[in-house]
């Protein structure tokens, strides 16, 4: 099978009001060259998943900028002043999570459970909603797996297959939004030929990812 | 010397041989610069590392290796990277010792309201909610008022991060612990008395019989 795509050809597929999910964290990890190509379309009404709004300028931050995000999901929004006026005027739907909390139900989704339970935001606002279970005597609240329609992933060295090798910190929530996910896609710094890398190596079995794009700096 | 620097420095002492330790963005990143070198520590950063190192020249910059502020950073030897969620599985698993924050409020019950000022400033909470319910020692890194306004209160007016997780605060006046009884004044900065602590302070400060000057 053959995953080798083009970004333009790649970027067709997203329909108005799908749901993507970003990795990256502040932008480390994040695969640039796709958004750039997704901001070239008339898509919209877009949900991002992603772990903050990026910076004015980069990353998913363009895609806000450019009014195509119906709704954010993150833990952080701080360094985009963007973001921030937008969900202030109503613009755009923003969601906090608990960083661990995003990255677990990323996890649960693509592993298949109905959930988890955690400590975290118990007594806080992030509380409101939810059903707290008590678990031995202590309370846990139930938070709810997160999919998406698609997933933009960065590799730093991509087999043909599809294996996924990351560098240092780009990988984040990279490995578990391949999992997560409808349509993924990696932007590949390096695409070598299958078996080239060593399978101990591989942090993103070939199976979770359906597509592979070239581009970035190696 | 300056407020900040004897906040990083009394911090700094609290890291005993063999721990964990996640340092939050801004102040609290400054406590990696006081750390006795013989010491080993391993800093976590919640994007994906073990063995955080130094802030390298600009010349020795990574972009592919960053902390959670996502500036380049080094690594130490033996350090390793790995996805958030066995970042925050370390995390919430009760796998590191120390995490030091900042905040904008801390009360009596160890409450702290660190993320969100409605209306105001909504940045998001990152990792803290997670840091704060995980991490075995909760250390708050601040200064004492802001703009001589308390931040150490009965209780805190605004949306907490995290419910009666504080084990310790940090100002340029003095060293705090939260107790069950309510928060115990343990230690003075330098030139600095208890009364001006409690001035300082809303909430009711319990003298320590022991109390001391700060270590720094």
């Amino acid at each position: 099978m053959n995953k080798l795509i083009s970004k333009k050809d790649f970027v067709a597929k997203i329909f108005d009001g799908a749901s993507i999910m970003v990795g990256g964290f502040m932008n480390i990890g994040t695969a640039e060259e796709i958004i750039d190509e997704l901001l070239l379309t008339d898509v919209k009404d877009l949900t991002i998943i992603c772990n903050d709004a990026g910076l004015p300028g980069v990353g998913v931050g363009k895609l806000i900028e450019a009014g195509k995000v119906k709704k954010l999901i993150a833990s952080h929004i701080g360094l985009n002043p963007v973001a921030g006026q937008k969900m202030t005027d109503g613009s755009m739907i923003v969601d906090l999570v608990p960083q661990g909390t995003l990255a677990e139900r990323i996890r649960a989704g693509g592993a298949g459970l109905g959930g988890f339970l955690t400590p975290t935001g118990i007594g806080t606002i992030v509380e409101e909603g939810k059903d707290v279970l008590e678990v031995d005597g202590k309370k846990y609240l139930l938070e709810k797996p997160l999919k998406a329609d698609f997933a933009f992933l960065l590799g730093h060295v991509v087999d043909k297959k599809g294996n996924i090798v990351y560098n240092k910190t780009i990988r984040n929530f990279n490995p578990l939004m391949a999992t997560a996910c409808e349509h993924v896609v990696v932007q590949a710094r390096k695409i070598v030929e299958a078996g080239d890398i060593n399978p101990d190596h591989i942090v993103t079995p070939h199976i979770f990812v359906d597509y592979i794009v070239e581009g970035g700096k190696q | 010397m300056n407020p900040k620097e004897l906040i990083a420095r009394r911090v700094a002492k609290e890291l005993k041989d063999g721990d964990v330790v996640n340092l939050g963005i801004g102040l609290p990143t400054m406590v990696a610069n006081y750390v006795d070198h013989s010491l080993d520590i391993t800093f976590q950063s919640e994007n994906g590392m073990l063995g955080l190192g130094p802030v390298p020249d600009p010349e020795h910059e990574d972009w592919d290796l960053t902390n959670a502020g996502g500036k380049p950073v080094t690594m130490t030897t033996g350090g390793v990277f790995f996805d958030s969620a066995t970042s925050f599985g370390i995390i919430r698993g009760g796998h590191v010792d120390i995490t030091v924050l900042g905040s904008l409020q801390v009360d009596e019950e160890g409450n702290i309201a660190n993320w969100i000022i409605p209306g105001k400033m909504v940045p998001g909470m990152g990792g803290a909610m997670d840091l704060l319910v995980g991490a075995k020692k909760v250390i708050v890194a601040m200064q004492h008022t802001s703009k001589d306004t308390p931040k150490i209160l009965k209780r805190c007016t605004l949306p907490f991060t995290a419910v009666k997780e504080v084990d310790m605060i940090v100002t340029e006046l003095g060293v705090m612990e939260v107790t069950d009884k309510g928060i115990v004044l343990k230690e003075l900065a330098p030139g600095v008395t208890a009364e001006e602590v409690q001035k300082n302070t809303e909430a009711t400060l319990i003298i320590s019989e022991n109390i001391k000057e700060m270590e720094i």
